[in-house]
């Protein structure tokens, strides 16, 4: 028993800090107290992801089964807590700013990132839910976390409403798979469906398959992300969209791959057509956006294809593929909300495109590394955001996907145009439109360059990712 | 020097990141310093590369100066030479003083402009020496980027078509050539150009929707590199984006992508297309072969009707890489060499017309035709530099431009004497609208009242010149100088090419049951 809680003690650690924060908030100053709750959680992921990264927590399969804390589960953490850490620290100004500094939300966040470390880990359709739900509920606070602005909540409830309907497919999912497995645990239901999976087991794969897809936001189930990231506050549809991503692809991983790893024939179409129609929708929707945040949106739909390419070829490359894609995902998009989330016009915040226009006259800094992590998005060489996509591709090809392969590099071109917009606007647009005249935060600024300086300099090894990712996709697929 | 090569790559991305950290502002002084700074960058690389050039060994056929080191995804960081590229790399420093000293007359954003053109000059020079699939598409597809910059920030009133265009075309066409490369490392195991020199991809044919594809996975590889290829040269019909470029781009700009950027698809089709897919060439070869003829006669036509002098160019420049085009897949001793040798010396030649277009652009700022007439009156030297590069467009024997493109018509001519006869249709067609855009522009009188101020070439223009007149009529009067260089290398390549095909075909006669 104490060899599995020293294999959840992070998460012990997480949940014992979020609740007793909340309590000494509650009876102390409240609301004062967040910007230091703010720190102390970012402090207190960073630690944590040190301390999995460096291999000081136990591994290994707890409570039979249920959770695995193995090499993939610990990549996947290490990714959600630091960009997590970093995103919190990011949000600091902004939240001040706005008066939404509340000090639930940090908690909310840690308690969120508690969820997706067990999601990441779940070796059971119980732990797989119970992980979901804690991430979800408390997301679907934070969504709407100013109160007094329509668009804010409706983010939160759309948000609500159309989760609760994934998660119910999701559940359905999961009791058809435990009715015609006879278990719950991932091990249990490989057994069941060795030597071919019975109709039950294939509709219980589908439809947790869908209710997987919504948290991706993989085209068809991508609704609610652009009313999402549109209207929850900046800082946080930068959360959104960073390690919840990390956090529901990679369970989607270890779902395909743990419990259904014998049958990659049977789930390799499903995701091959989410993939295909991410990349396409994600591409063409985002081209008559003029808000930038909504294009994030529709832009992390497309991200969200090409991971799924990866997560499609059905193989160890694969997986170690769709890891590194998330990571850089990750990291360009940190790079890119410390900008958007410094966007201000007269002392407001706005996030209209238009406002980019020439924005390279008034800080050449902050355009040009934008314009790296936007040709980054695009997958234009010699941004890491092309290796990214280079590696997906090669894993599709090598698992005799061919058609994908072509079929994403046409979205690329596709996606490229509205890319290129964003350039445009920033180099050689209209001088007399309504420009952004807010200056950068040390901070965001900061970070924005370190973003784009890692999208130009990882070209030269990938600081060593390959190599963590190859051996986390190992523990996975075998 | 175990890094020739890395050294004369990275030398002007340094240049341009120096410019980058240092120079603050946007006044005189600090555009003066930019710009001596690029000079100075792009001059110390043509200087370095001259090391390239007088240590290459002509008579090694396989890759010199290499190096090599482990990179990401099992790739390798890869760089050689060999004959076919070493004259392009030279080609490329050459021609990069030029360009900067062109652009001194730069007012806005010289910081800017100076570090995109470092940096495009990296990615040409690594696009030449880059021996691995990835690596070469690495330098290939960035090269957009600065590119689309030049066009869009200094470009003309129609930029941003013209630079969108000219990206989203491109990158289409490259792409499918990336999903090929990647298809190459799953069937041969490496992406070193150098063992998939040596590797023979499949040729049984299958069927893909219904369609019997002849010759197989080369084909389509074939194809896929085609796409990319046709579209960088560029061939008809799908050439359109680049009128639309040169006409916007700012005189330097184009300059770059007619004297190089150009040169990158033709050097794709021998350096991948040719040796690599041999069967697959075979097969294709008449269709490549019509469609440059057609690009001979059509753009031709279409240069004899244009109102602005810049397109008019772009348009021939369309027909003169048919010329290219052509050579390259009559795949024998001369249509090669000429291929090679028109790249380089349309390098010089339609460089120089650029330029030559830049000047009065610069004093009169159209580029219609009308605007013009009579500037021999004023401007002497102008007329006679422009003369001689018309001519030489023209390819007046005695020039690079015969060299080229009597190569090419005879190597054509004993492989298919159709397409050859169509073809030289277009040696009269391009002496048409050349010489009648000469006359238009220069000859006559003087009576438009508003060309009566112009003044005539500045000394710095003149030596921008100088090393261009020098190179047209040094090649033109001694080929040799680079079909010595070359012939070696291309003469391996025929070679090879000759034996893969012949197994190839014993290898179909052994299936047929002919033995």
């Amino acid at each position: 028993m104490s060899a599995d809680l020293a294999i959840v003690l992070p998460e012990i650690i997480l949940s014992v800090y979020a609740m007793a924060a909340l309590i000494f908030a509650v009876y102390t100053k409240k609301d004062a107290m967040a910007p230091t709750l703010m720190l102390a959680s970012s402090a207190l992921f960073l630690v944590m992801a040190l301390w999995i990264g460096t291999g000081g927590s136990a591994t290994g399969s707890a409570f039979n089964g249920m959770l695995q804390n193995d090499g993939f589960a610990r990549f996947a953490k290490v990714v959600i807590l630091v960009s997590a850490a970093v995103v919190l620290l990011l949000s600091q100004g902004y939240m001040k700013q706005r008066g939404l500094l509340r000090f639930e939300y940090p908690i909310l966040i840690t308690l969120a990132v508690v969820g997706m470390m067990v999601m990441v880990s779940a070796g059971d359709l119980i732990a797989l839910y119970m992980g979901l739900e804690l991430q979800s509920l408390s997301l679907y606070v934070v969504a709407a976390l100013r109160r007094d602005n329509v668009k804010s909540t409706e983010a939160g409830l759309k948000y609500f409403v159309l989760g609760a309907l994934s998660s119910g497919m999701l559940l359905y999912g999961a009791s058809l798979t435990y009715g015609f497995a006879g278990t719950t645990t991932f091990e249990g239901i490989v057994q069941a469906s060795e030597g071919g999976i019975s109709l039950g087991l294939l509709f219980g794969l589908v439809f947790m398959a869908a209710g997987l897809a919504f948290k991706v936001s993989a085209a068809p189930f991508h609704m609610w992300t652009p009313d999402v990231y549109e209207g929850s506050p900046t800082a946080v549809t930068a959360f959104f969209a960073t390690a919840p991503k990390m956090a529901a692809m990679a369970l989607f991983a270890r779902v395909v791959h743990d419990a259904f790893g014998t049958v990659v024939g049977d789930w390799q179409q499903i995701l091959a057509f989410l993939a295909l129609a991410s990349m396409f929708l994600g591409a063409v929707a985002a081209i008559g956006q003029t808000d930038i945040k909504r294009l994030m949106a529709y832009s992390s739909i497309a991200h969200m294809g090409y991971a799924l390419v990866g997560l499609a070829a059905g193989t160890a490359v694969g997986v170690e593929a769709m890891l590194i894609y998330m990571t850089i995902y990750v990291v360009m998009n940190i790079g890119t909300f410390a900008f958007i989330l410094s966007m201000e016009r007269d002392g407001r915040h706005v996030t209209d495109i238009a406002g980019l226009n020439m924005l390279a006259e008034r800080s050449p800094g902050a355009a040009c590394a934008l314009l790296v992590l936007f040709f980054s998005l695009a997958g234009v060489p010699p941004m890491l955001g092309f290796f990214a996509k280079y590696g997906v591709l090669l894993a599709a090809v090598d698992a005799g996907l061919t058609w994908l392969a072509v079929a994403g590099v046409v979205a690329s071109v596709i996606g490229a145009y509205y890319y290129l917009r964003i350039v445009y606007f920033m180099y050689f647009g209209d001088p007399d439109a309504r420009r952004i005249d807010g200056t950068i935060a040390p901070l965001n600024a900061g970070l924005l360059l370190a973003s784009a300086a890692i999208m130009l300099l990882g070209i030269v090894n990938m600081f060593g990712i390959e190599g963590l990712a190859e051996a986390a996709a190992a523990s996975l697929v075998n | 020097m175990d890094n020739l090569l890395s050294i004369v790559t990275f030398t002007p991305a340094v240049g341009a990141l120096i410019m980058a950290l240092f120079l603050r502002g946007d006044d005189e002084a600090a555009q003066k310093n930019a710009k001596w700074l690029s000079l100075i960058a792009t001059g110390f690389t043509f200087f370095v590369s001259l090391f390239i050039i007088t240590q290459f060994d002509p008579q090694d056929t396989g890759f010199q100066f290499v190096e090599q080191s482990d990179w990401v995804f099992g790739l390798t960081y890869k760089m050689g030479v060999d004959g076919i590229s070493v004259l392009f790399v030279m080609l490329t420093t050459f021609t990069m003083p030029l360009v900067i000293a062109a652009s001194w007359d730069v007012k806005r954003r010289v910081k800017e402009y100076m570090i995109a053109f470092l940096l495009l000059e990296t990615l040409m020079l690594g696009v030449f020496m880059a021996l691995d699939l990835v690596l070469f598409y690495l330098f290939f597809e960035a090269g957009l980027i600065p590119m689309f910059l030049i066009i869009g920030i200094w470009g003309g009133a129609n930029r941003v078509y013209a630079s969108f265009k000219f990206f989203l075309y491109t990158f289409l066409g490259s792409v499918l050539m990336l999903v090929a490369m990647i298809a190459m490392y799953v069937d041969a195991g490496t992406t070193d150009i150098e063992q998939l020199l040596a590797h023979s991809f499949g040729t049984e044919q299958f069927s893909l929707l219904g369609v019997q594809v002849v010759g197989g996975l080369q084909t389509m590889l074939w194809l896929a590199f085609f796409a990319s290829f046709a579209v960088k040269m560029p061939m008809w019909p799908v050439h359109t984006w680049l009128p639309d470029a040169h006409v916007q781009a700012p005189t330097a700009g184009s300059v770059v992508l007619a004297a190089i950027l150009l040169k990158m698809g033709g050097y794709g089709f021998l350096r991948f297309s040719l040796p690599m897919f041999p069967v697959a060439s075979e097969i294709m070869a008449p269709l490549v072969l019509w469609l440059s003829a057609i690009a001979i006669v059509y753009t031709s036509l279409v240069a004899l009707a244009q109102q602005d002098m810049k397109k008019l160019i772009a348009y021939s420049s369309v027909a003169h890489m048919g010329y290219v085009t052509m050579g390259i897949f009559a795949a024998n001793q001369q249509g090669i060499d000429g291929a090679i040798f028109q790249m380089l010396s349309h390098g010089f030649i339609s460089g120089a017309l650029f330029l030559c277009v830049g000047v009065i652009y610069d004093r009169m700022h159209t580029r219609e035709i009308d605007a013009y007439g009579g500037l021999v009156n004023k401007m002497p030297a102008y007329a006679a530099i422009f003369m001689l590069f018309t001519m030489a467009n023209v390819g007046l024997p005695g020039t690079s431009g015969f060299v080229g493109e009597f190569l090419t018509l005879m190597g054509v001519f004993q492989v298919n004497t159709w397409v050859a006869v169509i073809a030289t249709t277009g040696v009269i067609l391009s002496a048409a609208y050349a010489l009648w855009l000469y006359r238009r522009v220069v000859m006559g009188d003087l009576i438009k009242e508003s060309l009566k101020g112009i003044t005539d070439m500045t000394p710095r223009e003149k030596w921008i010149f100088a090393p261009l007149i020098i190179m047209t009529i040094g090649l033109g009067v001694y080929p040799s100088l680079v079909t010595d260089v070359i012939g070696p290398s291309v003469g391996a390549l025929i070679d090879t090419r000759t034996a893969a095909l012949s197994a190839f075909e014993m290898s179909t006669q052994v299936a047929a049951g002919g033995y």
